[in-house]
């Protein structure tokens, strides 16, 4: 194995600038334990000269402290002492890099089941998750697990790099053989669009530059394959939401006198976008009015769009607080109190029928009772199988009942419109990410692939 | 004396030479392009801490925003005006002053508080060293020992978020943590037991006793806050631009010579060409070399920079492994 070279960033003007203009795109690791997913974030920070000496230098201390004769690249992420100590990823690190065209943040990820509350965090936000499976292994339950909370999140990109190929000697067969295996889980959980790379995470074969060690492999680097993602859908296809987090009210505080009288919603644009002009309607009231300004700070603009932090000024003075949603007036969602979700449970103690809970949706925070527990995801066979409780980690089917409506969505129509927390009344704890309207694979088997050369898409 | 640079008027001097890079002639050098209706990276950033700002000032009683007059903090101060304006930021400001700061950086720090008619609330480790309440330490760093007013502040406030202006990119156990953080009734960071952080949906809800710390810009680089400084105009403190000052050179660190930095008998001092790249405690912050003037000029020495800011000018954090994820654990920023 060959040691890093010392990385020095060089100065690109380009890079510089460009990074600046270009979009974020957010990336989390998923996998099973030691299937190399710290290590591989470790070789594309290093491998796209983004560590710096002094953390490189601290990191080939440590290595060398240890007896490794090469520094070991997990440790860029691997920053708690007590993850140094054991050898393994607890809880989320981000760290950030950009190429002339964009800007990356990592998530890396825990693999350890214990852990998997963790991994929902990291990869809820993540534009694109790679999954890292073991040649060696293949597909093991946590590989399972994360897919399957990977498609229900509905992380809009998903990259399988079949790690360690160096050592099953970069064989194809191998590879070919967990890429099935892969494809065929992720099929039956409905993640249509995976792509997949052999890589050695160790080496860098395949994670900035094209190995010549796969001479079988024709796609692209993994990083060849980051740049090149499609940005997120351009927001003009989607409608206009914007819960109102603050209601903005300056009167005799306000910093200029001419602000006095002003009256403004603050707000992230949740999805869509809205112009001066446009004809909105408030929620859960369902009162109609006209947007007559925008602002970003002293800034006014003539559109705003998802996700923007602006402040929307009204025609009418109706009564909108905090909670409320504004929304498009033409396609409204309809407010309700009764909703059917899949929760991740990431609370210690067991969910159970009745039990009664906060929920939370956008900047609304209201009461609910658990009607029914409709099953739970058996992550053997992929099916849904009844339940009477979910623990820890658990996936499961839920009838909810509002204390409140709420104008939630379908998540699979909006990430944002879709989701929710389930909240510890008591000691304030987030126990369960909910996603309204998912439903579990239904167990009907899964239509065969048809033979031939697998593309890659992006 | 006016204690703060104008980034107006430096915005005028010429362009890097060589460079291609001059914000100053292209206004929109980080703007979002406006015909695909995609954020750019700086806006997104931008958004995400407003964001976060506001959901905090509607779901906490009693916030308050640590602002020590550094370039964080002042970045997130801006985006806080910009997350109620044109109302005026609805909570205190909180400095905890070690009394080795640098005197710029104070009178910053009034000037601003003043400028934006701000409540100051100043928890002083001073005091607390003249009252026995905490000793000085052998090395003579104060920053460990600005924990203890820290949370007597929290506590005799009753604040129950305090807003703090921490980057990931800064340091690993800070890579570790959510954008808000639960605090327990001592003030301790549990790494092992963070809660779990889902998609834009802030939870901050504790028992009483329990606090949060609140990190909009966790997700913001050096170069990012740089790149937002300049495109903002945002005034600084002068000691992050070029200057000359009297140093010496302390395990490969520039210290100013000052009344808590004395330069020992084999030390030489020199006047160089330095700038500050963080304002923390005078006796263990370093200067840079630097013939930087300018925030454009900064922003490429920044992305150039083979150093972490902390390696560059910290003596603090080179003390162990963990010295960071252990003050933390604590209850340290
Ligand atoms: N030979 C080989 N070893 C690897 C590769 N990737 C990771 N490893 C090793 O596998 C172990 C686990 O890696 P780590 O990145 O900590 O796995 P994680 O638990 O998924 O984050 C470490 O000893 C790595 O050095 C690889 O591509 N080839
Ligand atoms: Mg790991």
């Amino acid at each position: 194995m060959s040691a890093p070279t010392q990385s020095t960033p060089v100065l690109d003007p380009a890079a510089v600038a460009g990074a600046a203009r270009g979009t974020l795109l957010r990336l989390a690791t998923a996998g099973s334990v030691d299937d190399g997913k710290s290590t591989l974030v470790g070789r594309l920070l290093h491998d796209t000269k983004s560590v710096l000496s002094d953390q490189l230098a601290a990191v080939e201390r440590v290595s060398r402290d240890r007896g490794l004769t090469a520094a070991d690249l997990a440790l860029l992420t691997d920053g708690l002492r007590a993850e140094r100590e054991q050898g393994i990823t607890i809880d989320v690190a981000y760290r950030y890099f950009a190429t002339a065209n964009r800007s990356f943040v990592l998530a890396d990820c825990p693999g350890h089941v214990q852990y998997t509350r963790n991994t929902v965090t990291g990869s809820s936000t993540a534009d694109v998750v790679v999954l890292l499976v073991d040649a060696r292994k293949g597909v093991l339950e946590q590989t399972r697990r994360h897919l399957a909370v990977t498609a229900l999140l509905r992380v809009p990109h998903v990259v399988v790099a079949v790690n360690k190929i160096d050592l099953v000697d970069f064989s194809q067969e191998v590879y070919e053989r967990v890429e099935a295996e892969v494809r065929a889980v992720a099929r039956e959980l409905g993640v249509v669009d995976a792509t997949t790379i052999p890589v050695s995470a160790l080496d860098g074969d395949n994670i900035a530059e094209r190995s010549e060690r796969t001479p079988w492999y024709a796609g692209p680097s993994l990083l060849e394959l980051l740049e090149a993602l499609p940005p997120s859908d351009d927001p003009a296809h989607e409608s206009f939401r914007l819960p109102v987090q603050l209601v903005i009210r300056p009167q005799g505080a306000a910093r200029d006198e001419a602000h006095r009288d002003y009256r403004g919603y603050a707000g992230q644009v949740a999805s869509g976008v809205v112009r001066v002009g446009d004809e909105v309607v408030a929620l859960p009231s369902g009162r109609r009015t006209t947007v007559v300004g925008i602002d970003l700070g002293e800034r006014s603009l003539d559109e705003a769009f998802a996700p923007q932090s602006v402040t929307l000024r009204l025609a009418d003075e109706i009564d909108i607080s905090r909670g409320d949603v504004i929304a498009a007036a033409a396609d409204a969602p309809v407010p309700t109190q009764d909703i059917e979700a899949v929760v991740c449970w990431l609370g210690d103690a067991p969910l159970r029928p009745a039990q009664r809970l906060l929920l939370k949706h956008g900047s609304r925070t209201v009461q609910t009772a658990v009607r029914s527990l409709n099953g739970a995801l058996d992550l053997d066979n992929l099916h849904a199988v009844p339940a009477e409780a979910l623990s820890l980690n658990d996936i499961g089917l839920v009838t909810l009942r509002l204390a409140a409506p709420l104008p939630v969505e379908n998540y699979s129509l909006s990430r944002r419109g879709g989701s929710f927390l389930l909240i510890d009344a008591h000691d304030g704890r987030t126990l369960a990410a909910g996603m309204v309207g998912a439903t579990l694979p239904s167990g009907a088997p899964a239509p065969t692939e048809p033979e031939g050369d697998e593309e890659w898409e992006i | 004396m006016t204690t703060t640079v104008n980034t107006t008027d430096t915005k005028a001097s010429p362009a890097v030479p060589g460079t291609g890079l001059d914000p100053g002639t292209q206004p929109d050098a980080y703007a979002s392009t406006s015909d695909d209706r995609r954020l750019s990276q700086l806006d997104a950033l931008e958004a995400e801490a407003i964001l976060v700002i506001r959901e905090m000032a509607g779901e906490l009683e009693r916030p308050a925003l640590l602002f020590s007059g550094g370039k964080d903090s002042v970045v997130m101060l801006h985006l806080a005006t910009k997350a109620f304006w044109p109302a005026p930021i609805p909570f205190p400001v909180l400095h905890v002053d070690t009394g080795h700061n640098f005197p710029e950086v104070l009178a910053y720090r009034d000037e601003t508080v003043e400028r934006l008619g701000l409540r100051l609330v100043v928890a002083s480790v001073q005091d607390y060293i003249d009252d026995g309440r905490l000793r000085e330490r052998a090395d003579g760093t104060r920053n460990p020992l600005q924990t203890l007013p820290l949370l007597d502040a929290i506590n005799d406030n009753r604040f129950d978020g305090v807003f703090g202006g921490g980057r990931r990119d800064e340091e690993k156990a800070r890579a570790k943590e959510r954008i808000v953080s639960l605090r327990d009734e001592f003030g301790q960071w549990d790494p092992k037991n963070q809660r779990p952080e889902l998609w834009n949906l802030f939870n901050p809800r504790h028992r009483p006793g329990e606090h949060v710390r609140v990190f909009p810009i966790s997700n913001w680089t050096e170069v990012d806050i740089w790149r937002y400084i300049d495109r903002e105009d945002i005034p600084l403190a002068p000691l992050y631009y070029a200057h000359e000052r009297e140093v010496f050179n302390r395990d490969g660190m520039w210290l100013a010579v000052g009344p808590v930095s004395q330069p020992r008998d084999d030390e030489q001092v020199e006047t160089r060409l330095v700038r500050y790249r963080t304002v923390g405690d005078m006796s263990c912050t370093g200067a840079v070399e630097s013939p930087a003037r300018t925030n454009a000029e900064i922003v490429l020495e920044v992305a150039a920079s083979t150093l972490t800011e902390r390696g560059a000018t910290r003596a603090d954090d080179r003390i162990s492994e963990a010295a960071m994820e252990d003050r933390k654990k604590e209850g340290y920023f």
